[in-house]
């Protein structure tokens, strides 16, 4: 009960943060917004989607996913800045629970994200977009891509721990995620990329991540290559388990390296 | 009853390539103040990192208030208060916002925690910037603060890594005070300095640390007998040379010495500032007019130099300069001796 106690601590002291350098929630919130602006007004009338409400529709749930994959790079550079300044050492030397501090952390991070999407969500009606499938589902998706955004979290953990330099993981994570997220079918449709890529783009979890978000918004989903197996034919399900595999492989590594930094 | 105890600690970094410590020992009776004194690079933050927890060491034990820190380093937590070398406070936030979120981790509660934090900013003379970011704070206030958060539970035994290096005079006297006070509260305190002086204040034993060893043990005083005491240094024109240097030597009653290449007149004095004052006086009647004096405190370079046994070596040359103003030379090579160490 301690271990979750403290953890909360740690959730406050990053809101604390926000609270007293509130630039940098709006900047991380106006990041998105221009995304979803600039992908609707500069591509918007140039691909055709076939579907009806235009490029919007599909373009939001991209946006939303691209969004909450980018949690990896600021949890991890947000550890990695308090490993690197001194600050763990004082954590470290506190009688609390070893993972609070990592815990705390991607608690911090999920709630930073519902900030976030909820912000690209209003910007997004403005500009057109209407998901079509009611309250219920709705709620679901965004619950999804916080799921998402919070096992993300954990790799950015991993990665702040094994970090020597704030500046240099941030950039890593980004070259990262960055990639990730253009190759999936999150701006455009896979149909177009060369046969051999649209097999990677289609098994990467962010398309499935995208994918089951359009169905929970009502929208149907095309795929090229991979069309009829599972990821294509079960988004949703296929995405829990990348999520699953994640968090089995990254909780307990994280967890692990942060014990274990006092052997360095 | 010892408080703290280490003995044979080795840490080794890059594959052995680095001994940061060498078989390091040493013990603090409870309620004493120790100085772990050397130079950087010696394994003073090395010891302390492992005497808190956070560092393991290769092997050799160590034990704070009776438990072992490599056994039960979550119990020693308890117990202990560490304020490192770099403050660790976080810089967004508020000294208050600091303390409270500390006293919460150690669970004190939310009331108790505010009412806590409100005590110790009050104690440490940072009432005023309470509500003020940390990145706003000079060194001195970051220090007292980082002091303050390794307070917050009453600690039996407190850890201090070079709590004044990088303050500028006016923070080093406050910091002294404050560490003053907390021992006068009977604390069992481990400190780190570079500065002999500082050691001399606060300590009521030091320890020698170079290269990972313990290279002395023993009071200030019995350190600063082996090592002399204060010496009296003057800077005049080169005319003047000659004549200060027979002043200086007939007030201090010793061998004067002379830094040709600084013009600087030295020699070891025991009445301090008497002494000062009666050479100034002299050279006021001779119609000299020294460019600097001062009052030189033995420093660190000091107790190393009679510790490795330097000294008389130096000794020797300083000696043959100041008679017939040669061996110029042989005295630039050794200045750069020292400087290489330091
Ligand atoms: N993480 C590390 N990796 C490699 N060398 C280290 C590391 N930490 C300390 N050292 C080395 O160990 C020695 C002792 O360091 P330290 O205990 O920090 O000295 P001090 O605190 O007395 O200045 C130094 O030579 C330092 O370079
Ligand atoms: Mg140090």
């Amino acid at each position: 009960m301690n271990a979750l106690k403290d953890a909360l601590v740690i959730t406050r002291r990053q809101l604390l943060q926000l609270a007293r350098v509130p630039e940098v929630l709006i900047f991380s919130t106006i990041q998105p917004v221009m995304f979803v602006l600039l992908f609707r007004y500069v591509f918007g009338g140039s691909i055709n989607t076939g579907q009806p409400g235009g490029y919007v529709q599909l373009l939001m749930p991209g946006i939303f996913v691209q969004t909450t994959a980018f949690t990896l790079a600021a949890t991890a550079s947000g550890l990695a800045e308090d490993m690197t300044k001194g600050l763990i050492d004082r954590f470290r030397s506190l009688p609390i629970s070893r993972s609070a501090l990592v815990f705390g952390r991607t608690l911090g991070d999920g709630l930073l994200n519902i900030v976030v999407l909820f912000v690209m969500g209003v910007a997004g009606f403005i500009v057109g977009w209407r998901p079509t499938s009611g309250i219920f589902k709705i709620s679901l998706a965004f619950i999804f891509l916080l799921a998402f955004g919070y096992a993300l979290s954990w790799v950015g953990i991993f990665a702040g721990l094994s970090a020597r330099d704030a500046r240099v993981v941030q950039n890593m994570s980004f070259l990262i995620t960055f990639p990730l997220t253009f190759l999936s079918n999150a701006f455009a449709p896979t149909t177009g990329m060369p046969r051999a890529l649209q097999y990677f783009a289609e098994w990467n979890p962010v398309s499935t991540m995208v994918a089951a978000c359009r169905e929970l918004f009502g929208l149907k989903n095309q795929f090229g290559a991979t069309a009829g197996s599972f990821p294509s034919e079960h988004p949703l399900t296929m995405s829990l388990i990348y999520m699953v595999i994640i968090l089995v492989i990254f909780v307990p590594l994280s967890v692990r390296k942060y014990n274990n930094a006092n052997k360095k | 009853m010892k408080s703290i105890i280490a003995e044979g600690l080795v840490k080794t970094y890059r594959k052995g390539e680095v001994k940061a410590l060498d078989g390091l020992s040493l013990d603090v009776e409870e309620g004493t103040v120790l100085s772990v004194l050397g130079p950087n690079g010696a394994g003073k933050t090395t010891v302390v990192r492992i005497l808190t927890t956070l560092l393991t060491p290769d092997s050799g034990s160590a034990s704070v208030a009776g438990i072992d820190v490599i056994k039960h380093p979550e119990k020693v937590r308890e117990i202990i208060g560490l304020s490192g070398q770099y403050a660790a406070v976080d810089e967004t936030l508020t000294g208050w916002d600091n303390l409270v979120m500390f006293g919460r981790l150690y669970h004190l509660g939310k009331k108790a925690s505010i009412a806590r934090a409100d005590e110790l900013l009050e104690r440490f003379s940072l009432s005023e910037s309470a509500r003020r970011p940390i990145k706003t704070y000079s060194g001195g206030m970051r220090r007292r603060l980082d002091l303050a958060a390794s307070l917050i539970v009453q600690p039996k035994v407190l850890f201090l890594d070079e709590p004044t290096t990088g303050l500028d005079p006016r923070g080093r006297q406050e910091m002294w005070g404050v560490i003053e006070e907390l021992v006068k509260g009977g604390v069992t305190l481990l400190l780190t300095t570079q500065y002999l002086d500082e050691a001399d204040q606060l300590a009521d034993d030091i320890v020698v640390v170079d290269h990972g060893k313990v290279i002395a043990r023993g009071t200030s005083d019995a350190l600063k007998r082996q090592v002399g005491g204060e010496r009296l240094e003057i800077v005049v024109d080169q005319a003047h040379v000659g004549q200060t240097l027979e002043i200086v030597g007939r007030v201090s009653g010793a061998t004067a010495t002379l830094d040709e290449g600084l013009r600087r007149i030295s020699a070891p004095v025991t009445t301090g500032s008497t002494a000062l004052v009666e050479v100034l006086r002299a050279l006021d009647d001779a119609q000299i007019h020294p460019l600097d004096v001062g009052l030189k405190r033995p420093s660190l370079d000091d107790v190393f130099m009679s510790l490795t046994g330097h000294v008389a070596e130096d000794a020797a040359t300083v000696e043959q300069a100041g008679k017939g103003f040669k061996g110029k030379k042989e005295k630039k090579e050794k200045n750069r001796e020292k400087g290489g160490r330091s």
